[in-house]
């Protein structure tokens, strides 16, 4: 399905994240906002929803750990176990370093890995920009037109009120 | 205004840059031919590293025995490289990860370069311990997989299994970070290039990165996690490192300050070494309004306070040994201060503990050519500290009847040298290819210090 947007393009953070607000409050439905780097507040005048990967890391990192654990018990203590200077099979205190490690690794492989999933990124992938320079020097705010009460022209013109350096109108079923 | 302009703190990037500036700053030497100075630093290093190869392919056709070990010093050189090269790469988790939660913004201009030294370092270090296997093709013997001889498992309760497992760790998750870290630079790189080969590579490797704020928003939380998770994983390396040494029962070597004392180590020559490689770096490739006389002062400020930790650690092995009541552990710090290793000893405690008090001085931090030379003394201190706790406790140990010397072959020294071949090699080809600077880092820190109106239309 085929959307129509807008796309308003700033030079600054402040412009941009007035640009947000702005759209927000007359109720406008932002799509996304494209940015050379992380700014702080955007998240918060876009309203997204905080991300779960926190859970997903913890989660990882808690599996990690556990399947160590019975892993060093299980080679030690029960496969095949070796007396090493009269220490006991299932010496659980010298399993600590190991255990942590594997948790740091489980947890830090499955939080890149499940980055890169959410966001739908592979390498060579192709980079569908909204315009050019959004990874230089632009800040691009993208508005969805949801129905026939939004006025482009109306809403290029608030744009432009913000420092807007172009505003483009783009139909496209790729974009969001 | 002007009242409030002074209230404000300085700016972390000078010359008054704007975003597009940054981009072309560091972009630009990339993309222009190496200078004349690029080459022949790289032909020097890649000339040791070619010497290195060849000293390594010859000990591992001839067998260990090329190296100037013996029954009493069951291993010296190796792992003093070893313990020197991960100690290295500390410093750059230090910078990316414990800065970054501790909301050091001026980290920003380092970040990138630091955490490529910790991979080439770690690189580096495990050459040692492999070729120490004797056989390093079964290298992969140390990993537990279900094997025809049993399978007989490695033995976890042995540091050197945990040595293992803790580097390996340390150096995957470095490299995810440095590459999260890279993603946006990686886009950038690719919309800005004219080339088609640099478009498709960095097109590869930037798998598709838009700044789309969504992916922005998870890219903040994983970089938040990997700190959160290179923080505990640093401390946890060294300390494991220092576990080879502190499990035996070797007088120096058993005791219960070596995983703190290790790691503050770490940090300190790991420091220098970043010094060292930045104050290169801004002079070959003009980074000079990034990497400020500020940055220089504040990892100035990080060298002293441990070298102020590492001077107390010495001090404290002296008193443990003294309080101690226990002869043999009296006989090897008398031994190391006064012993036949004096030189090596008193080297240390002046590189390490003596030299770096000249920070103090704000004059001496502002003058680049004085930190310069400081931090290569520290670096040869930390190396001589690694070789003092190995060779002093290996070769004079209970029994004077055991008392053998040990002294490094020419195969051992060519290693090691190879070894510093390897890392400048590698450092001089990142400095080419990827960028130096963490360009969509830097961007968000330009306002830092600036009034906030003066950045506004009005």
């Amino acid at each position: 399905m085929s959307k129509r947007l807008l796309v308003g393009v700033f030079e600054s953070e402040d412009d941009t994240l007035a640009a947000i607000r702005a759209s927000r409050q007359r109720g406008f439905k932002v799509v996304d906002v494209y940015a050379p780097y992380a700014v702080h507040g955007v998240e918060e005048a876009m309203g997204l929803a905080p991300s779960r990967l926190p859970w997903v890391v913890f989660a990882l990192g808690v599996l990690g750990g556990g399947l160590k654990v019975w892993f060093e018990f299980w080679t030690t203590a029960v496969d095949w176990p070796v007396n090493v200077g009269g220490k006991p099979f299932n010496s659980l205190p010298a399993f600590v370093p190991v255990t942590f490690e594997v948790m740091v690794l489980f947890a830090a492989v499955g939080a890149v890995l499940s980055f890169f999933f959410v966001c739908r990124l592979y390498p060579a992938k192709r980079a569908v920009l909204p315009v050019a320079g959004v990874t230089d020097n632009r800040f691009a705010v993208v508005l969805e037109e949801t129905d026939s009460t939004f006025d482009p022209a109306e809403v290029g013109k608030m744009f432009e009120k913000l420092h807007a350096v172009q505003v483009d109108e783009q139909i496209t079923g790729e974009v969001a | 205004m002007a009242e409030a302009a002074i209230a404000l703190r300085p700016p972390l990037i000078e010359g008054d840059k704007s975003i597009a500036q940054v981009t072309h700053d560091v972009c630009a030497p990339m993309e222009a031919r190496p200078t004349a100075l690029w080459w022949v630093a790289l032909l020097i290093s890649f000339s040791f590293l070619l010497l290195g190869a060849a000293a390594i392919a010859y000990q591992i056709s001839v067998g260990v025995g090329t190296w100037g070990l013996n029954r009493t010093v069951g291993w010296a050189f190796d792992i003093t490289n070893f313990v020197f090269w991960i100690g290295i790469g500390h410093a750059g988790t230090l910078i990316s990860a414990i800065l970054f939660l501790f909301r050091q913004r001026w980290r920003t201009s380092v970040n990138r370069a630091a955490e490529a030294m910790t991979i080439f370092a770690v690189m580096c270090a495990g050459i040692f311990p492999v070729i120490h296997t004797g056989r390093p093709w079964f290298a992969y013997w140390m990993f537990p997989y279900p094997n025809t001889r049993g399978s007989l498992w490695v033995n976890f309760r042995s540091p050197l299994v945990w040595d293992f497992f803790a580097i390996s760790t340390y150096f995957t998750v470095s490299a995810m970070f440095w590459f999260i870290g890279m993603l946006p630079d990686l886009a950038t790189i690719r919309d800005r290039a004219t080339a088609k080969w640099r478009r498709r590579l960095a097109g590869l490797f930037s798998l598709g990165w838009n700044g789309s704020y969504r992916a922005w928003q998870r890219y903040e939380v994983v970089y938040l996690m990997l700190a959160g998770l290179g923080t505990p994983l640093v401390i946890s390396v060294h300390t494991i490192v220092s576990w080879d040494f502190a499990t035996a029962v070797l007088p120096g070597w058993h005791a219960t300050i070596f995983p703190p004392y290790f790691v503050a180590g770490a940090i300190f020559s790991g420091m220098a070494m970043v010094l060292t490689l930045m104050i290169i770096a801004r002079k070959l490739m003009r980074l000079e309004d990034y990497i400020t006389l500020r940055h220089i002062d504040r990892m100035c400020k990080l060298v002293i306070t441990t070298s102020g930790i590492v001077g107390l650690a010495y001090g404290t092995e002296f008193f443990t040994a003294l309080y101690s009541g226990s002869s043999y552990e009296q006989f090897v710090f008398l031994n190391r201060a006064l012993g036949p290793l004096f030189w090596g000893y008193w080297t240390m405690v002046g590189c390490n503990v003596f030299v770096p008090q000249l920070l103090w001085f704000r004059r001496v931090r502002a003058y680049v050519p004085a930190v310069f030379a400081i931090c290569i003394l520290v670096n040869v201190g930390m190396w001589f500290e690694r070789f003092i706790i190995i060779v002093t406790s290996l070769s004079r140990d209970f029994i004077p009847a055991n008392w053998f010397h040990y002294a490094p072959t020419r195969v051992e020294v060519a290693t090691l040298l190879g070894s510093f071949g390897l890392f400048f090699t590698l450092f001089l080809l990142f400095c080419r290819f990827i960028p130096v600077i963490a360009v969509a880092e830097v961007k968000g820190v330009l306002k830092y210090g600036k009034p906030r109106l003066e950045s506004a239309h009005e």
